[in-house]
């Protein structure tokens, strides 16, 4: 199994495409819903974003509670469609690669070939699974939101496929 | 009339928090294994076996098979003959709620759908009946909202076909996709009232997956599973594990349908007082 790590420069980004399966090591953020609203404000009125945009990965996650002496509860991926409001602004600014489940609308693939990005999908509903693959977490920002709060993830060997390639082509084919 | 005490549900309600959000049910679990063991697509069987190794790991380990550990719908059955001390809806949701925390699960619950606000473990949705005997049973399914969303309700005419009805329980499947995780379990209520048949098609969420089901249920499932959506929507042979429909009458006037789709990991626990 190929694998990969943060920070994902442009070289590394162009070489996968729609259907590779591979590991990934390194940072990641969580963001959903609210977050991402809170980000796009922020963006809006040209205020400081709490994350560093430029060569993120965010991961569509919202865990539970961590239980004690554990890293992180279980953290699957939620659906990315959600996202999609707020996903082209995200990756004008730098955002390079998105992991959720599920489709993207044909604005966020364009923007994902646009600049180059990734968007990739982990196993789904398997969130007690991929807490094994999170090495440190903790809340970097929004904490008010609770488990919609951002969190800085070290993961080893994250398992990923790549739904959407810098090329725009996505797995789930055109619709 | 028996006695059953508010503390006693509530410490009930408690112990469902964690028999639910922890140990997949089995008949989801024989289900899953099935699918996996016939599934020919290479990635979808890994996929199968990703979600049937999640579920091992959930019951080791002490973690939500899910991280969205939903809404909690309890669904309460009163016996008549049963005289209960004490506020029952506070007890449900007080129990569940002290679940929800002391098993570390998510607080997924918003005080105002349009405010929104800080996040807490409830309340629950509660659906409660009364029933003939003396017992009380709780059924708590925590439902995500990742397939809640695409719940789909229509008022057909009367007049409307059965394939036509086939055919919107199809494409509310096919609508949903990839985002919800399939393999689905397919809730569909059709009668009574709007409401009515959204209650049975959640309802239709508990019954057991037997592998068996009426006629129309089996054909439904075969043109789902044609569908070809396959786990995590990237293909497969395994788009539901199971199609329930409940039924109801319904009015001269009309043909209420209902369907509520589960993720693949369809949750509850019931006990019995």
């Amino acid at each position: 199994m190929k694998r990969i790590n943060t920070p994902l420069e442009q070289n590394k980004i162009s070489s996968l495409k729609a259907g590779d399966e591979l590991l990934l090591s390194g940072t990641i953020y969580t963001a959903r819903d609210q977050a991402h609203k809170r980000l796009a404000q922020a963006l809006k009125k040209g205020a400081h974003l709490p994350i560093e945009l430029k060569k993120a990965v965010i991961y569509y996650c919202g865990p539970t509670q961590r239980p004690k002496g554990r890293i992180i509860g279980s953290c699957g991926p939620t659906t990315s469609l959600r996202m999609d409001a707020f996903t082209p602004l995200l990756l004008s600014k730098g955002l390079r690669a998105m992991i959720g489940k599920g489709k993207r609308s044909q604005e966020v693939k364009n923007a994902i070939r646009k600049h180059k990005a990734v968007y990739f999908v982990t196993y789904a509903g398997c969130g007690a699974l991929l807490a094994g693959c999170v090495k440190k977490a903790h809340t970097v920002a929004y904490g008010d939101l609770g488990p919609e709060a951002i969190l800085k993830l070290e993961v080893k060997d994250f398992p990923l496929i790549v739904a959407v390639d810098s090329a725009g082509r996505s797995i789930y084919g055109e619709d | 009339m028996r006695r059953i005490s508010s503390l006693k549900i509530k410490k009930a309600a408690t112990e469902l928090a964690r028999r639910a959000n922890f140990l997949l049910r089995k008949d989801v679990l024989a289900s899953l294994r099935k699918a996996y063991a016939g599934e020919k697509n290479k990635r979808a069987k890994n996929i199968l076996k990703a979600i049937l190794d999640n579920a091992a790991i959930a019951a080791k380990e002490k973690l939500a098979i899910c991280q969205d550990t939903g809404m909690p719908v309890v669904f309460c059955q009163v016996g008549q003959g049963v005289s209960i001390s004490g506020d029952l809806k506070a007890a449900i949701n007080k129990g569940v709620e002290q679940g929800y925390k002391k098993y570390c699960l998510r607080n997924s619950i918003i005080r105002d759908p349009l405010s929104r606000g800080a996040c807490g473990f409830s309340p629950c949705v509660i659906h409660t009946d009364i029933v003939k005997g003396n017992k009380i049973k709780l059924i708590l399914l925590p439902k995500g909202f990742g397939c809640e969303n695409k719940s789909q309700s229509k008022m057909f005419r009367p007049t409307a076909s059965v394939e036509e009805v086939k055919g919107f329980i199809v494409d509310a499947v096919k609508s949903a996709g990839s985002d919800a995780c399939p393999p689905y379990v397919v809730g569909v209520g059709i009668g009574g009232t709007a409401d009515y048949a959204s209650l049975l098609a959640k309802k239709a969420l508990l019954r057991k997956i037997s592998g068996k089901g009426s006629r129309l249920e089996q054909e439904l499932l075969k043109r789902i599973n044609k569908t070809g959506i396959g786990p995590m929507g990237l293909g497969g042979q395994n788009t539901a594990l199971a199609v329930h429909i409940e039924k109801y009458p319904t009015h001269i006037a009309g043909l209420p349908v209902s369907v509520n789709i589960s993720c693949h990991a369809l949750r509850s626990a019931s006990v019995v007082l």
